[in-house]
């Protein structure tokens, strides 16, 4: 495309008091050779609007620079499809944030102007990059009640599933079941009929679905739109083309022979909450007792049998509780029978509560807080529950002829997750390590099987204990595995009416995804996003930095250590720019070049601080924006330059800009480590990791580390940000001008 | 695609943005409804989440720039839906929208209220302070757009904020209008209000003046709340050192709320960091029933259990009173455990108020079955309408993005059914 430009400058908003906009006009139209400067008092106004639409119709205008607000607000009236716009903020980070009419106030307008004039010259306009082939067909793997679930309600939608099982049946955890508790209202009847038969065959009919059963996943290969899974399933492989995958494999009882004193193992009538479901079910209600198949008259049931323990399963398993009290329903279904239920604290959240309540109103139902201390032989099977921290507080003595041990679930990426981490572990230690550890230690069944560079399985989120969580609260399916969505117990502990809102939802992610692949947008949490990173790949060196440090594990390697992208793989975040110290990765509209030019864009003069900030466009930036919206000062020296993540951050930007004489370089990024706040994993710990490599180059030009940090900001921090800035800028002031200005 | 109806959300909090945003970015058009002028909804006015302790703007920006790159979504802020006909695949929906007395030529340059003579109740901070009568909700709020409560407005002062507005932006000649839409399905997602806390006459929430319910304890600790995050009490604006939580003020208890509220226990455990955090030889106390910290949230639970600053006490409180000295506050409960009764005081008590049902506020105009305490029974809802979240039971933000997520699959189902 040609580049017509058109430069506007907003008067409005106190902008026309700040700066002087005629002399700013001079910079576009003087300094930047642009053809055309057009100031207007209400920019955003339809007047202003139309001045600019006219200059598109009129004059073939088709990059579009305007100093006006941010470009947070006022996006639908400064939106010009077709051409290439960049917003200079001027009102924020300039009119509402410096004092009018100074020489620095117009130095700072006047260097944003030509940052994104330069910045214009340099960007693209993006061509979607849609591959061939793409596949709408959902994987759902496991087919109990969360995989049943999403394989259906995709199916519904009109998509294409498959699903695949590895037992010979559908149903899952389910099929073990004698009853489960109502939907909606918790009234008698207080357990209820699973079901399960009816689903099984509504999946197993229904025309969208294809069904695999005894069935496990070889491999996974290639990319969202363009899997290609190989499933084998009774002694045959096939392999078929897949579009996104959801993840539904469930979870495993925690072994409760590891809780010593519970008794599990050791007494015939100390029974799991799966196994006494098991024996209801086989019972059809009557609990035929293990050792000697008396009826069981007195049933203890032991909450948190694993669960919220440090030495077993650091968290609450969240279905137990409930389930616990329904199995006490079942042995109330006798009249002259009783059950026992100790706990620590009853969780019954939301609603669930009333289904407490009716327990608690029953009169052949026992609830004590309690903390059990051992389970113990009484004789003819019977056993003693023993007790401290009892309500009463005393200690008490129980005599159980069944005790019903409510152990935990542990997700099935557990293993496999711990696996890859050791490895990851060992292989840093060097070769030998890695292959004392593969010989050592016994290789779990994986469920993905990815063929990706980085390994075969979502990768490990630090406090998820093995869950495939995401870690963000306000995003449930921000998956590290682009096209791959867990849903249930596998994803979070959870009980079966969540596991089966889950599974509507991971499915729902599933086809959205598929549908942007299909246009050749990025997805969460770029979705609008056209450009993707098209690397020079003849100048690669084969480093690796960029397939080692992509998040998503977009990027592969041939057996040269090329890297090749698969792009369906990549959000989009720029972390393999950051990463490349041959600078080759470019997207059309952010590249190291534009990046490192709008740097050189700054005016540095001779007498004077410049200081320029990297900053995190969705953390940072709107707090800046909100610090300028509460007219909070800012000290004129610093230039903001927005980056989508500063995983993108490349060193060169910090040599260039020393080397110019600019005296400071700040990088405002999220928090990181556990809990982080990156949407790309690790961007603000990664540019903190490449800043430690920085001192070589302050070195070599003999200038002082401390010109160079990092701060971690949250959105919420508008009213901090610009003290810690200008301290920062004041610490620079301290150790002086850089040496280099003027070279 | 081109001849299938979009989707009506009702409700612009988290769950309504989730479902809305979704179904717009698989290519649907969606309609939100929100009674507010700004979205957002409870979570705009949490100061951070448990257990991240992050700000729930960051996930809102990121909604919002969601919103603002993607051409399907249509927004009606000020208004709500008052009548809906119709059946799975096509529904007309009649939606009122209250005049903002503020056109889109609004810059959010803050001339009007700097201009403007009158003030109101801030209801964003739980009338702890003021705004003026032509205000900006909040400084992160979306739609960035001020907008004037015109039954504050002085007598004959409209000219103030006209004058000061230089960009037009102010029109008091706008009237309420009614907006008819076709939809194919309806997301209901109209979330919670905080049980009435002065309903509890033994705990003397609205008598002691530092008695506060947890939604205000979040507004205090918020850096753009009234006392600028530094969490003042409000009989004297002495600094919390002595905090007190109060659980199930309200819920768990059948002359108030039924069920248990979800988020209370979590919440509480959240706002003693904020306390902790800000005056590190402050204490806190809370008071429970049973901790309810399902799944992953037991991690938090033990984080905060483990700080010496703050004690956990099981007992119902019986009884909340004010040192008419001091303006302390006397809390009276049993020590389940230990088998005695506390009394003792503290600089302020907060109450962790549950959650209600909106459906008690409105049903959109339509026959909606509800379980006794009012929740949504949502096996009884007809095909085509869709109630998520908290509407159905107490959930957590995590639960309401899920189902959320979930309600746009069935959604679409419903557009490809007709």
């Amino acid at each position: 495309m040609e580049k017509k430009y058109g430069v506007y400058v907003c008067k409005g908003c106190g902008i026309n008091d700040a700066v002087d906009v005629e002399r700013l006009a001079n910079v576009a139209t003087k300094d930047m050779k642009m053809p055309s400067c057009k100031t207007h008092d209400f920019l955003c106004g339809p007047e202003g609007v139309q001045l600019i639409k006219d200059d598109i119709a009129k004059e073939g205008v088709n990059t579009i620079i305007i100093a006006a607000c941010s470009p947070r607000v006022k996006y639908e009236e400064f939106d010009f499809p077709g051409t290439i716009t960049e917003r200079v903020n001027i009102r924020e980070f300039v009119a509402w944030s410096q004092p009018p009419k100074t020489e620095d106030t117009q130095n700072l307008a006047s260097d944003y102007l030509m940052m994104s004039i330069t910045k214009a010259q340099k960007v693209d306009l993006p061509q979607p990059n849609i591959l061939e082939g793409i596949s709408s067909t959902i994987l759902v793997i496991g087919g109990g009640i969360t995989g049943m679930t999403a394989a259906l309600d995709a199916a519904n939608a009109g998509s294409k599933v498959v699903l695949i099982e590895k037992e010979s049946q559908l149903g899952g955890f389910v099929n073990k079941l004698y009853k489960k508790i109502p939907t909606s209202e918790f009234k008698e009847p207080l357990i209820i009929d699973t079901d399960i038969d009816k689903m099984v065959k509504q999946v197993e009919g229904h025309s969208n679905i294809k069904v695999y059963k005894s069935a496990k996943l070889e491999k996974t290969d290639g990319q969202p739109g363009l899997y290609d899974v190989t499933i084998s399933a009774n002694g045959a492989s096939e392999t078929i083309k897949i579009g996104a995958i959801v993840m539904a494999t469930g979870w495993k009882p925690y072994d409760a022979s590891k809780i010593d004193h519970l008794g599990y193992g050791k007494f015939k009538n100390v029974v799991t909450n799966i196994e006494f479901e098991e024996l209801a079910k086989k019972g059809n209600g009557k609990i035929l007792r293990p050792s000697d198949g008396k009826e069981a008259k007195r049933v203890a049931f032991i909450q948190c049998a694993g669960q919220r323990d440090p030495n077993h399963l650091p968290y609450c398993s969240s279905m137990c509780c409930v389930t616990s009290l329904k199995q006490a329903g079942y042995v109330r279904q006798n009249p002259d029978a009783v059950a026992m239920i100790f706990y620590i604290d009853i969780r019954t959240p939301g609603r669930l509560e009333l289904y407490y309540k009716e327990a608690q109103n029953n009169p052949g139902i026992m609830l004590t807080k309690a903390d059990v201390k051992t389970v113990s032989e009484a004789g003819n099977g019977n056993l003693y529950v023993e007790a401290e921290n009892t309500l009463l507080g005393e200690k008490i003595k129980a005599e159980a002829d069944l005790v019903v041990l409510a152990t935990g679930i542990v997700p099935t990426t557990k293993e496999s997750q711990e696996y890859q981490d050791g490895l990851t572990q060992a292989a840093s230690k060097g070769d030998e390590a890695k292959k004392a550890y593969l010989e050592s230690t016994p290789k779990p069944e994986f469920i993905l099987n990815l063929s990706y560079r980085q390994g075969p399985e979502i990768p490990s989120l630090e406090g998820a204990y093995g869950f495939a969580d995401s870690n963000f609260i306000c995003f449930q399916y921000e998956t590290r595995r682009t096209g791959i969505y867990a849903a249930g117990a596998v994803h979070q502990p959870m009980n079966m009416m969540e596991a089966q809102q889950d599974a509507a939802g991971a499915a729902f992610k599933a086809i959205q995804c598929l549908d942007h692949i299909s246009k050749g947008i990025a997805v969460h949490p770029r979705a609008w996003d056209e450009t993707f990173p098209d690397p020079l790949l003849i100048r690669c060196t084969a480093c690796k930095r960029c397939t080692e440090e992509c998040p998503f594990g977009a990027i592969d390697e041939d057996e040269k250590g090329i890297p090749y992208y698969k792009v369906n793989r990549c959000r989009r975040c720029g972390t393999c720019m950051g990463a490349c110290p041959e600078r080759i990765v470019a997207f059309k509209d952010y590249s190291v070049d534009i990046i490192g030019s709008m740097v050189k864009a700054i005016d540095v003069p001779e007498e004077g601080f410049r200081i320029v900030a990297f900053t995190c466009e969705n953390d940072a930036y709107p707090a800046l924006d909100t610090a300028g919206i509460n007219r909070k000062n800012i000290d004129p020296s610093v230039r903001f330059i927005p980056l989508r993540c500063l995983g993108g951050m490349n060193l060169v930007w910090v040599a260039d800009a020393l080397s110019r004489g600019i005296d400071g370089v700040l990088l405002l990024g999220c928090k990181f480590g556990e809990n982080y706040q990156c949407h790309f994993v690790k961007g603000s710990e990664l540019a903190e990791y490449r800043l430690g490599k920085v001192g070589e180059t302050l070195n070599r030009l003999q200038l002082e580390s401390e010109r160079v940090q990092m701060l971690q900001v949250s959105i919420s921090d508008s009213d901090k940000l610009p003290g810690l800035i200008n301290e920062f800028v004041e610490k620079v002031k301290e150790i002086g001008p850089n040496p280099f200005k003027g070279f | 695609m081109s001849d299938i109806k979009g989707i009506l959300i009702i409700g612009g909090g988290m769950s309504g943005l989730t479902s809305a945003i979704e179904a717009a970015e698989a290519g649907y058009k969606v309609s939100i409804v929100e009674k507010n002028p700004y979205l957002g909804g409870r979570v705009a006015q949490l100061n951070k989440y448990f257990p991240k302790l992050c700000s729930p703007n960051c996930g809102l920006e990121i909604q919002f720039k969601r919103i603002k790159n993607n051409e399907n979504v249509t927004l009606y802020t000020l208004a709500e839906v008052v009548n809906v006909s119709g059946v799975e695949g096509s529904y007309d929906v009649t939606i009122k929208v209250n005049p903002r007395y503020v056109n889109e030529k609004c810059v959010g340059c803050d001339a009007c209220a700097q201009a403007c003579p009158s003030e109101r109740p801030n209801e964003f901070n739980f009338g702890m302070d003021k705004t003026k009568a032509a205000y900006l909700p909040f400084d992160y709020a979306f739609p960035f757009r001020y907008v004037i409560d015109e039954k504050s407005c002085a007598d004959n002062c409209k000219k103030a904020c006209l004058d000061a507005c230089k960009y037009n932006a102010i029109d008091f000649n706008m009237k309420q209008e009614t907006i008819n839409l076709k939809v194919g399905a309806i997301v209901m997602s109209t979330g919670w209000s905080l049980y009435d806390a002065a309903k509890m006459d033994n705990l003397s929430f609205g008598k002691a003046q530092n008695v506060i319910t947890n939604m205000m304890m979040e507004r205090l600790a918020s850096p753009n709340g009234p006392t600028k995050g530094k969490i003042l009490r409000p009989s004297d604006g002495k600094e919390v050192k002595n905090i007190a939580f109060v659980q199930c003020a309200g819920s768990r208890d059948e002359n108030h709320l039924s069920h248990c509220s979800y988020i209370c226990c979590l919440a509480s455990l959240k706002q003693a960091t904020y306390i902790r955090e800000l005056y590190p030889d402050s204490k806190a106390q809370i008071f429970y029933i049973d901790i309810r910290t399902p799944g992953r949230y037991e991690q938090f639970y033990w984080k905060v259990r483990d700080d010496k600053g703050v004690t956990l006490t099981k007992g119902k409180v019986g009884k909340i009173s004010e040192d008419p000295a001091t303006k302390d506050v006397i809390v009276e409960v049993e020590d389940i455990a230990a088998g005695n009764k506390i009394k003792a005081s503290f600089d302020m008590v907060v109450l962790a108020a549950g959650m209600v049902p909106s459906t008690k506020e409105s049903t959109c105009g339509m026959n909606i079955p509800l379980t006794d305490e009012g929740f949504v029974n949502a096996p009884s809802l007809q095909k085509g309408v869709y109630a998520v979240g908290t509407l159905k039971s107490p959930v957590d933000v995590a639960r309401s993005v899920q189902d959320a997520t979930g309600a746009t699959l069935k959604s679409i189902q419903s557009m490809v059914r007709r």
